[in-house]
């Protein structure tokens, strides 16, 4: 079995910061009048992506491309999964045909886990659920690393406040993982009816007041409000919403002059954030999605091409795909028990 | 500074163990001086040069000629450095990551690049180098220098300036530092 991303917990710290040092170079690569390295030559990538997405999907295709890799893609209305094939035929269908890793995007929360289970490929997960994004999170870490500077890839001091729907966001849970391990604090703002009803062992505070966390953020960080909420009367309406947490003109006075805006896409302008703040300097919707291509290029190099010598464990060998890598006994083992 | 790109494929990782030292410190800066000077008669002067060092343990010396070159021939020569790992052909063989991101300071299209290890073994590291500098233009010419060419070469590749023949043993393994050059084992 291979390596694979399922979760932030399979990072760690050092691992986040290792991606992050790697998306550097990569990001060097992309910056070429060539972006094209010929890393993962050879290898070929299964993008299964039984969710609508745009900018995930092309952007782990571009990252795929410019390490030379081999894309087969996945739509699933054009497949035989509108003929009734099981998500398991689908994988094993698709390593026969050589699939190195498959890229996952499910609704049911631990889809990824599920697909690495049954598959000698590495596993990505690019969305399971409401459960995890991992490389969103990665992407959002590395624009932090990039607009904050500093060698060391910490977010040590900073207050991260995450806004919004946080109960059916898998964005905000990997964040909160990653956002922690790399030493930030963060809090948890948001209606309760859309609060996860069990926040014990989170490493977070909660508040429902926005107008009171703002001035203390260094990291505002808007989650989209699927309008399917207001009709399953979680919220009264959207201009409720907008009211009491939707990042308006007033509120965006309010923040201090280092804090920056994020939002995973794609953006309900006029909801989570008025229209013209969201055209603002400090938000860095742009950057997410532009430093998404090289963290995904590193994290399929950490899977396929290389293992990842952190800080402390470099020049140890670590597992790499193919039968003799070392087996972890538990599935979904993290990246310390691999090694 | 390791070599451990360029010694033997068995070699993986540990630490060095310097048996003997074969340059000082003044014996690299001697041979830097030569090879600086060699190159400014072979290119007939230092325009449109460009030294590229790779990384790690060609970066330092890149920069040592880059001084001399400019002190030469009284302008600057541009100086970068560059990480192979992405094109090296044992990737998935053993665990490869960066140092650094690559820097190359000009458009090479048309320049004299002068690639700068500080060993060479196989030569694949330099193989992987010629790769990755194709995507950075179309130099006009690659040349080659080195501290230290230790022979075994599996690739039909020659340094154009070389600081010293050092012929070794596969599983011996050079060491080229501020200290000079020494020749030992990992252990």
């Amino acid at each position: 079995m291979s390596r694979s991303l399922l979760s932030v917990d399979d990072l760690g710290a050092a691992g986040i910061q290792s991606i992050m040092r790697l998306s550097d170079s990569f990001a060097e690569v992309s910056s070429r009048s060539i972006p094209r390295v010929p890393a993962l030559r050879g290898k070929t990538i299964a993008a299964l992506f039984y969710e609508d997405s745009t900018r995930t999907r092309l952007s782990f295709e571009a990252a795929a491309k410019r390490l030379s890799a081999d894309v087969m893609s996945f739509a699933v209305k054009s497949s035989s999964m509108s003929k009734g094939e099981s998500l398991r035929d689908t994988v094993q269908t698709l390593g026969a045909m050589g699939a190195d890793a498959f890229v996952v995007r499910h609704a049911s929360a631990g889809a990824a886990r599920l697909v690495s289970r049954w598959t000698d490929a590495a596993v990505v997960n690019a969305g399971d659920g409401w459960h995890e994004h991992p490389t969103q999170a990665l992407a959002d870490c590395y624009t932090l690393h990039r607009r904050f500077g500093g060698a060391a890839f910490t977010m040590a001091g900073l207050h991260a406040v995450i806004v919004g729907d946080v109960k059916h966001s898998r964005v905000a849970r990997s964040n909160v993982k990653a956002f922690t391990a790399l030493g930030a604090r963060v809090t948890l703002v948001g209606p309760a009816t859309l609060m996860p009803p069990c926040l014990d062992g989170w490493p977070v505070s909660v508040e429902v007041d926005l107008d009171r966390v703002l001035p203390d953020a260094d990291i505002v960080y808007l989650l989209r409000l699927q309008s399917e909420r207001t009709d399953e009367s979680l919220l009264p309406s959207q201009r409720e919403y907008t009211a009491r947490w939707g990042l308006t003109r007033r509120r965006a006075a309010l923040l201090p002059g280092r804090a920056t805006v994020m939002h995973p896409g794609p953006m309900n302008r006029g909801v989570e954030i008025d229209p013209e703040v969201a055209d603002r300097e400090f938000c860095v919707v742009g950057d997410q999605v532009r430093n998404g291509v090289p963290v995904r290029m590193a994290v399929l190099f950490w899977l396929l091409g290389s293992g990842l010598p952190t800080g402390e464990s470099s020049g140890q060998v670590l597992a790499v795909d193919g039968g003799d890598a070392h087996q972890p006994d538990s599935i979904g083992a993290s990246d310390e028990e691999v090694r | 500074m390791s070599t451990e790109a360029e010694s033997a494929p068995p070699v993986m990782g540990g630490v060095f163990a310097a048996r003997a030292q074969v340059l000082g410190p003044d014996d690299v800066s001697r041979a830097l001086t030569r090879i600086a000077h060699e190159i400014v008669e072979r290119n007939k002067g230092t325009a449109g040069l460009v030294l590229v060092g790779l990384q790690t343990g060609g970066v330092p010396l890149a920069e040592s000629l880059s001084s001399l070159l400019t002190s030469i021939g009284g302008q600057a020569v541009p100086v970068g450095r560059m990480d192979i790992s992405f094109y090296r052909d044992d990737l998935g063989l053993r665990p490869v990551a960066p140092e650094e991101a690559t820097f190359i300071p000009a458009d090479l299209t048309g320049r004299v690049v002068i690639l700068v290890d500080d060993v060479i073994c196989t030569g694949r590291t330099v193989r992987a180098a010629l790769g990755a500098l194709a995507d950075y233009g179309r130099a006009r010419a690659v040349q080659l220098a080195v501290m230290v060419d230790r022979g075994h070469r599996e690739l039909p590749i020659k340094a154009d300036y070389v600081g010293k023949n050092l012929p070794t043993r596969r599983d011996e393994h050079v060491e080229v530092s501020a200290g000079g050059v020494a020749i030992g084992e990992l252990v």
